[in-house]
């Protein structure tokens, strides 16, 4: 673990520069621990793949003292898991007509579209960042046999609730917006809402699961075909 | 009629904001808020109210609301012509209106971005703790959206406060050139001292592409060689170094991570600088330790609360 200036005001703590649930763990772990130890001093926190930025008042406090502090604030803290994030369960309706990209990762990856449907769903995603988006949340890692590589031209429009894959990510698109990912099918669920508080179901560290809904049930939750 | 102001031209962009939205940069949610908060701060100190109540930021001007309140505003930030009624009137100094009266923004002959902000604010509903507008996420302000013709921006009337003037001496002049103080960190260690002292001897000039989001600067490339990074939080003021080697500022509406090389971030103070800088207008960076930047800071926000502004009517 390092701590390095970021700002005036920030500091940004990096651990080991890896993408692995034990590193996911450590870094939701330093948002827990230094969240409700320096509630006082602290503006925001952006927790990433491998670092944590810690933006801070610098009227409460200066960034010697709070690199000591954070630096035996983790020091002392037990050692992370990877499996205490929260388990969030996905509805997803897989379709030739929700995901248009099923056909082509079958192609390209020889494998029937039903097993493409079935890996995608056969395993548990860590959320390892969120960003580009409100709600965005970079999910890993997929089974290595539907891995499939950013569109070569994005799309202009990807609606709301659009599940894809880009490399060994997965994710759910929170609104509608341009994007790369290969796309396998649609969620009903709100990954991001700017009218509800909290608005968005997921953070850093948490557990997803997809599981396979039909169309009816992808309707009555309030999921839109175009 | 409800209370408040009625929108008749919204100007090339107006944005209700706040001071910003804190604590959610974790879900995707930036921060938003005023770009220069200086100016945004004086407004609203010069209606009488707290520090950080909704106000509006005008960029370039053509605003004109028409008060269906009586009430005071100030003008501050950028240098706006300023009418009520068609009567020049001046900035940087609360103005009282009554209702029926109409108050039109010109187009900016110094600066960028002003700030109008009304007695105890527009009154708009918070979203995520925040009515900063952040146009890309569609939050804040009213539905995530830029002021439009005929909106109407809600406040309270009041007969009982004082007007209030701020000193010539103590307002921000605006120019072609900023020098922007800037802290060394994320990747500065992996960037070769060379190309640092390049780089802070290097003049840059602002690129119209610049928005809320960030600064794009042309001139003399940074070269740098640092391999692939895993996306990391990014800060108020962070310089990226993209592949091209032509430095990026990132303002207050960046996206809360990214993946480029940084080599450090601006002072807040001078990001107030920056946002009031014209494209074209010439951009240099001097380098300050962290500890002076936090002396420099709490002494320019201690100056500000002894600055007393006069009573003017």
């Amino acid at each position: 673990m390092k701590v390095v200036p970021a700002s005036e005001n920030a500091l940004i703590i990096y651990f080991e520069q890896v993408v692995t649930a034990d590193t996911s763990a450590r870094v939701r772990q330093a948002t827990a621990v230094l969240e409700s130890a320096l509630v006082d001093v602290l503006i925001d926190l952006v927790p990433s793949y491998a670092s944590l930025l810690v933006i801070f008042d610098l009227s409460c406090i200066d960034a010697a003292t709070l690199e000591q502090q954070i630096t035996e604030m983790l020091d002392a803290a037990p050692a992370a898991s990877s499996s205490d994030g929260k388990l969030v369960e996905l509805p997803v309706y897989y379709s030739m007509e929700s995901g248009p990209d099923l056909a082509e990762i079958s192609r390209v990856k020889k494998v029937s579209v039903e097993e493409v449907i079935a890996l995608h769903q056969s395993r548990e995603y860590l959320v390892y960042a969120i960003g580009f988006a409100p709600g965005f949340a970079y999910l890993g890692e997929v089974d290595s046999r539907i891995v499939m590589p950013r569109l070569d031209t994005p799309r202009t429009l990807v609606p709301r609730g659009s599940v894809g894959i880009a490399g060994r990510q997965t994710a759910v698109y929170p609104v509608d917006s341009p994007g790369g990912w290969n796309l396998i099918g649609l969620c009903p669920e709100r990954m991001f809402d700017p009218l509800s508080e909290p608005g968005m179901p997921l953070q850093v560290g948490d557990r997803v699961r997809f599981f396979s809904i039909n169309r009816e049930t992808f309707l009555a939750r309030g999921g839109r075909l175009a | 009629m409800k209370g408040g102001f009625r929108v008749n031209r919204p100007g090339v962009l107006t944005l209700l904001q706040d001071a910003g939205r804190f604590g959610h940069n974790r879900f995707g949610l930036t921060t938003g808020g005023p770009a220069d908060p200086l100016a945004f701060n004086w407004a609203n100190r010069l209606c009488g109210n707290d520090r950080g109540i909704t106000a509006l930021e005008v960029t370039i001007g053509g605003l004109e609301l028409e008060c269906q309140a009586d009430t005071i505003f100030a003008l501050c930030g950028a240098d706006m012509p300023l009418t009520i009624n068609g009567q020049p009137k001046e900035s940087w100094r609360s103005q009282r209106v009554k209702s029926g009266d109409r108050v039109a923004l010109g187009y900016a002959r110094r600066g960028m971005r002003a700030y109008l902000a009304v007695a105890d604010g527009f009154n708009i509903p918070a979203t995520f703790g925040s009515t900063a507008t952040v146009v890309r996420e569609g939050v804040g302000g009213l539905s995530g959206n830029p002021l439009q013709a005929g909106d109407h921006l809600p406040c309270a009337a009041t007969s009982s406060r004082q007007c209030l003037s701020l000193a010539r001496g103590y307002r921000p002049v605006y120019g072609g050139r900023v020098i922007l103080r800037v802290v060394s960190g994320y990747q500065s260690e992996l960037i070769t001292n060379d190309q640092q002292q390049h780089f802070f001897a290097s003049e840059y000039r602002l690129l119209s592409q610049s928005d809320r989001m960030a600064c794009r600067l042309a001139g003399p490339p940074i070269d740098i060689d640092i391999p692939d990074l895993l996306s990391e939080g990014v800060c108020l003021g962070a310089i990226q170094i993209p592949p091209d080697g032509l430095p990026i500022i990132l303002m207050h509406d960046r996206q809360t991570i990214g993946g480029y090389p940084k080599l450090g971030s601006v002072m807040s103070l001078d990001m107030s600088q920056l946002a009031q800088l014209k494209p074209g207008g010439l951009v240099s960076f001097k380098s300050v330790t962290m500890a002076e930047a936090r002396h420099i800071r709490l002494a320019a926000d201690s100056m500000y609360r002894q600055i007393n502004p006069e009573v003017c009517d």
